[in-house]
Formats: structure tokens, C-alpha cells, sequence
């Protein structure tokens, strides 16, 4: 078989695919409920109600989608430039642990000083993560995919340590977690009352942000062009090293945010299980949002659904919850392959 | 303990062969792929699924070489989503692979959970008992190290000398490195890069997941969650240590595990008392990446590495 470039996709081309796409997820979930022994539509139905079937289901998923909208900027940022970044979980740890440090007393300072001092440091600390890497990649050839992957183990066990020493809560009871935050920097809930913390507004401003650096600045159109072709971009008088290097800086950023959200906003607290992974779904649900940074927050919006709901489900229905990353996967699977399908056609030799 | 002590013991040898051998597999495995020019990031998904279909299948009642070919014929399996997605279609070998390590481990950790609803702790097996070989065992240190291992380990310096072999002395050998090297050159002699690249990505995935098995068929005799651990990733820079060739490779699998089970001796010793122990816990992921930025100035890459190709294209 070959490929055939398509000129003129119609309709059914373009959206068909990626329609099957969602479809085939949900089949291939509906045959493993099917064989753990669990109706597919109930396992559904209990999905969704889960996930939005009342105030407190749907506040809980937008919590859960806000470090997820951050790790999906991130792997956004940097997989438009082709940074194959899979270490937004370790950028994630980094931000988290200097919101511990500076945010349990450290600095005694008012919110509106102190939270911006928070973010922006927790920033630095992720953008740094991946600025190792990213350097390796530029000076020295070493593919960032296995580096990144490898510093996630480096910065899990580096977390561990500080909590069962330098970062140690003394009236922990031996549980490996940090003191609790100050007050002045734990981020407010947006409506008094609902258990949803401003972390998400925080999450959306990024998304628009993101949005904008990419279609209206210069560092956006060269990340687009390094990413399209480096040899083109270099050619055309870009800075490919540079451009790759920011980056790295925007990407790392943007995953520590999340640790810093979490902390701040909804663990008061530096824990080892702060992250189920959300690094890794960072990178399903950039993909799943074609990289676009207003589609990350849907996909966001949506990987969180399916977590939040699975988890209801599976004490309703017994099936497990890792149907949930089931979905995800495949759907990250054949997703990437319908938009292939979009623009090209499969011919026999 | 005095570090000298450590190096000259033959237990601490016959760890350091113990634990790279589900490093010498998956890194085999990883090798085969990347010569064809396939990268697969699949494998630490790969290397989960293996350790548990081996075992589950030994827990069903198999004897322990069928709990072996149950993992090759798992790792076969989901090599062969992975040679579809990147060959034939030629998607981004990144995602492809990222994406393939998640299904790989959710399907088995759900697995798991439907064929062991109510277990706290997972059941053990009888794994494979050291078979030590008569006189070559009684050399001091090297007999217990090299010789008195389980059989699968013997099975994995075999597969090393087994795929050298191949690689360079067969035609079919020749056809898998030029397929990563110059597949337009293969196609020109009427040979299928396709059929090339997707075999040798199955084929490389089922050494992966054998890898994956020996870990609770061999060397432990049960499954946890966090089995892998990052085992694969590790591999990936076993490759580019051994430059791509299968006599480096094993060395640098050999060299690695070495270190490792130093770094597990250290931590009884008054360097563990001063240091925590997660600096040591870090230790082979710094000496991995220490081994990509050192060889990555000598690096051979296959020239096609992560190239697609379509025929008739130029």
C-alpha cells in the first residue's frame, strides 16, 4: 500500500475519521467492559454520570482537568516544535516543590505579592528541568525522548528525599509530606462555597496565552517553522537553536504550573502521589487537541471526564478504572491515525 | 564491607548477571527494531505486558518455558500495532511509541484487576531454579557468576550471539540493516521495506517482552504494578551505548547491571549511612544518561533511524 496526498479533502474526509476514531475507542472500551463482565451501556451511563451528573461531579472534574490543561499546554508548546517532551511530569514535581519551599513560611508575604512570586518561581524551576535536556539536544545530538523519560525517575526520587528530609513535616506522623502551605499562599476558591479553586481561571488564561505567542508573536511562527522543517527554518535565517531553547523554557513553565495549581490550590501540600501521571496524559491529551492550545482545554476537559466518571463507575459496576486509561490510550492511537487519514488517501500498488 | 570486598565477591557478579539479563533481552529487542530504522518507545509498555503474561499464563497452569513463548507471542502482538502505525502508515514513531506504552500498560494492569478482582497480594509462582553447569560453575567467581544462573539467562547470551549472527551473516540480516540504512537500496532489489520493518519490529517486541517476563518468571516469581520501572527507557540508551551493535550492547547491559548491583552493596556499607538512599535509586538513570551524552559524539546511528519510507518517493 501507498499514500496519496489528498488536494481537495471534503467534508467526509475531514471530519470522518476522526469521528470513526472516537467511535472505535468506545467500541474497543464497550468489548473490554463486555469481557470484565459489566453491561457497556451502564458502564457508560455511570461514566458520564460520574463525571457531570451533579455540581459536585462536575466541580471535580474541573479539577481534575486543570493540571491536565497545563501539562497539555506544555507538550503542546513543545511537540509544535517538534521538543519531543515526555518529562512534563518531573517539570511538574519541580514546580510543586518550590511552591512547598518558598510557600511554607518561607516567605511571609501578602497573596497578591506572594502567589504571583509562587507561580512565576515554580515557573523557572520547571522551565530548568527542561532546559537539561534541551541543551543536551541542541549541543550534543542526545534525543530528548529518553532524557526527559529519565529525569521523570530522577526528579520522583528527588522529591522522595526532600520529603523524608529537608522538606519533612514534623507532625507528619512519618507520611512523606511536606509542612502545609501559609494561607497567603494557598490560591482561593473562584466562588466561595464550590470546591473549585482559581487555579482553573489560571489554567484558561494560559490556554489564550499560549493561543496568542502562537499566532500572533515572531516566537510563534518560529516554533511552527522549526517544528515543519528545521533545515527550511534555518535556512530562512531563524535561530533553530535559540527557538528550541525557549521552548523548552515556555514547555517546562507550563508543566510546572500544574504543581504549583495542585499545591496551592488543592493539596495545600507536597505529597509523592501529588501527580496519578499527569504528565503522561498531558501528552494524550495535547494530541487528542491536534496542539492547539484552546483544543487542549476541551480534550482536557474531556480526559478529566473520563477519569473522574470511571472512578464512580467502578465502584457502581466493578469494572476497574484503568478502562479509563484504556480509553486514553487508544483513543491518543487512533486518533493520530485518522488525522493521517484526513489528508491522505490509502492505495494499493 | 570494603568496596574491594564488594568487586572480588562472586555474589555480587552473579547479581550483576542476574540483573542485566531482562536488560540484554529488551535491549536486543530494542536493537533489532532501531537497525531496521524503527524506533520503539513502546517498550517499557511492551516489558510490563510481558511480565505479566508470562506469569499469568505460568499462574494458569503452563510450565514456565510456555509462560516464555505467552510473553514473545504478547510482545509479537503489540509489536505488530506498533509496525502497522509506524511502517505502513509511517506515523510519528514518538507518539506511536509514547502512545503504545500507555495501552500496553493500562491493558495489563486492567487485565490483572479482572482475572484477580479480590487479591491483596498477587499470587507467586514457582519461577526457574539456577542450573548450575557441571565444572564450568566450580571456577572460582566466574563459575557462579556466568554459570550458575537460571536458564533464562543462559537463553539470553545465546539470543546475543543468535542475532550477531543474523545481523551480519545472513542475507536476511543484511536486509534489516539496510532497511534502517537505506531502504530505497532494499527497495531497488525488489525486497518489501515494508515486510522487513514490521517483522523485525514483532520480532523485536517479542524479545522485549520476554525481557518483561524474566522479571517474574526468573527473577522474582511474582507481579507488581511497578515491576518495569523505567527498565525500558534504560534500554533505549543501552542501544546508543552499544552503538547499535549486539556484542556492545550486552556488554553495556552487563557493565550497567554491574553498577547497579555496586550501588545496592554501597548502601550497606558507611557510604550508605552518609548518603540517602534515593541518590542511589538515581544512579542508573544518571549513568544512563551520562552513557547518551558520552557516546553521542561517536554515536553510528542507523542513517534511516525513524525515517518512513514510501515507495516511489525520493
Amino acid at each position: 500500500m501507498r499514500l496519496e496526498p489528498i488536494a481537495n479533502p471534503t467534508v467526509l474526509r475531514r471530519y470522518g475519521p476522526p469521528v470513526t476514531a472516537i467511535a472505535a475507542t468506545f467500541l474497543v472500551a464497550a468489548i473490554l467492559a463486555l469481557i470484565a463482565g459489566g453491561d457497556p451501556f451502564a458502564v457508560f451511563g455511570q461514566i458520564v454520570k460520574g463525571a457531570v451528573g451533579s455540581k459536585f461531579a462536575l466541580l471535580e472534574t474541573l479539577n481534575r482537568a486543570t493540571p491536565l490543561i497545563f501539562t497539555g499546554l506544555a507538550v503542546a508548546v513543545a511537540f509544535r516544535a517538534k521538543l519531543w517532551n515526555i518529562g512534563a511530569e518531573a517539570q511538574l514535581y519541580a514546580g510543586a516543590v518550590m511552591t512547598a519551599v518558598l510557600g511554607t513560611g518561607m516567605l511571609g508575604w501578602p497573596p497578591a505579592l506572594l502567589l504571583p512570586t509562587l507561580a512565576i518561581a515554580a515557573m523557572l524551576a520547571g522551565a530548568l528541568v527542561l532546559l537539561i535536556p534541551a541543551v543536551l539536544k541542541v549541543r550534543l545530538g542526545v534525543d530528548e525522548v529518553v532524557t526527559t523519560l529519565l529525569f521523570n525517575f530522577i526528579f520522583l526520587l528527588f522529591v522522595s528525599y526532600l520529603l523524608e528530609g529537608p522538606l519533612k513535616d514534623p507532625m507528619g506522623m512519618g507520611w512523606p509530606k511536606s509542612p502545609r502551605l501559609i494561607p497567603e499562599a494557598r490560591l482561593p476558591r473562584i466562588v466561595e462555597g464550590l470546591r473549585l479553586h482559581w487555579g482553573f481561571a489560571l489554567a484558561l488564561i494560559a490556554a489564550v496565552a499560549v493561543w496568542i505567542v502562537n499566532t500572533r508573536t515572531t516566537l510563534g511562527y518560529e516554533m511552527r517553522a522549526v517544528g515543519q522543517n528545521a533545515e527550511a527554518a534555518r535556512f530562512a535565517g531563524i535561530p533553530v537553536t535559540r527557538v528550541i531553547l525557549k521552548t523548552a523554557l515556555l514547555s517546562g513553565g507550563l508543566a510546572a504550573l500544574a504543581g504549583f495549581s495542585e499545591v496551592a490550590g488543592l493539596t495545600g501540600a507536597l505529597t509523592l502521589d501529588l501527580s496519578p501521571g499527569y504528565g503522561y496524559t498531558g501528552i494524550v491529551v495535547a494530541m487528542l487537541a491536534l496542539l492547539h492550545p484552546l483544543g487542549v482545554v476541551a480534550a482536557a476537559l474531556f480526559v478529566a471526564a473520563i477519569f473522574v466518571g470511571a472512578d464512580s463507575m467502578s465502584r457502581a459496576v466493578g469494572v476497574p478504572t484503568y478502562l479509563a486509561d484504556i480509553m486514553l490510550a487508544s483513543a491518543l492511537l487512533f486518533m493520530v491515525l485518522a488525522i493521517l487519514l484526513t489528508k491522505f488517501r490509502v492505495r494499493r500498488d | 564491607m570494603d568496596i574491594l570486598d564488594i568487586l572480588l565477591s562472586a555474589s555480587f557478579w552473579a547479581a550483576a548477571i542476574r540483573i542485566a539479563s531482562p536488560l540484554i533481552f529488551a535491549t536486543i529487542g530494542e536493537l533489532i527494531c532501531e537497525r531496521a530504522g524503527v524506533l520503539n518507545l513502546g517498550i517499557e509498555g511492551i516489558m510490563v505486558a510481558g511480565a505479566f503474561a508470562g506469569w499469568i499464563a505460568v499462574w494458569a497452569g503452563l510450565p514456565l518455558w510456555g509462560g516464555v513463548a505467552v510473553a514473545m507471542l504478547t510482545g509479537m502482538a503489540l509489536g505488530f500495532v506498533h509496525a502497522v502505525l509506524s511502517v505502513p502508515f509511517g506515523l510519528s514513531q514518538h507518539v506511536v511509541g509514547v502512545g503504545l506504552t500507555l495501552l500496553a500498560t493500562a491493558l495489563t494492569f486492567y487485565t490483572y484487576r479482572v482475572v484477580l478482582p479480590e487479591v491483596s497480594s498477587p499470587p507467586k509462582i514457582e519461577a526457574f531454579q539456577a542450573l548450575p553447569i557441571p565444572l564450568l560453575s566450580d571456577i572460582p567467581i566466574l563459575g557462579p557468576a556466568l554459570f550458575a544462573q537460571t536458564p533464562l539467562t543462559y537463553a539470553a547470551f545465546i539470543l546475543v550471539a543468535l542475532v550477531a549472527w543474523v545481523l551480519y551473516r545472513t542475507p536476511l540480516g543484511l536486509a534489516v540493516r539496510a532497511a534502517g540504512e537505506s531502504p530505497a537500496a532494499v527497495a531497488a532489489q525488489g525486497l518489501s521495506v515494508t515486510v522487513i520493518r514490521m517483522g523485525a519490529v514483532m520480532v523485536g517486541s517479542g524479545f522485549m517482552a520476554v525481557g518483561g517476563a524474566f522479571l517474574t518468571l526468573s527473577a522474582f516469581d511474582s507481579f507488581f504494578f511497578e515491576m518495569v520501572n523505567g527498565r525500558g527507557w534504560i534500554c533505549i540508551a543501552l542501544v546508543v551505548f552499544g552503538a547499535w551493535k549486539p556484542g556492545k550492547a550486552l556488554l553495556g547491559a552487563v557493565l550497567f547491571a554491574a553498577f547497579d548491583a555496586f550501588q545496592i552493596r554501597l548502601q550497606q556499607t558507611g557510604v550508605g549511612q552518609v548518603l540517602p538512599y534515593q541518590v542511589f535509586l538515581m544512579m542508573p538513570y544518571i549513568l544512563s544518561i551520562l552513557a547518551l551524552v558520552i557516546m553521542s559524539r561517536r554515536a553510528e546511528v542507523p542513517a534511516a533511524l525513524m525515517v518512513p519510507f514510501n515507495k516511489g518517493e525520493r
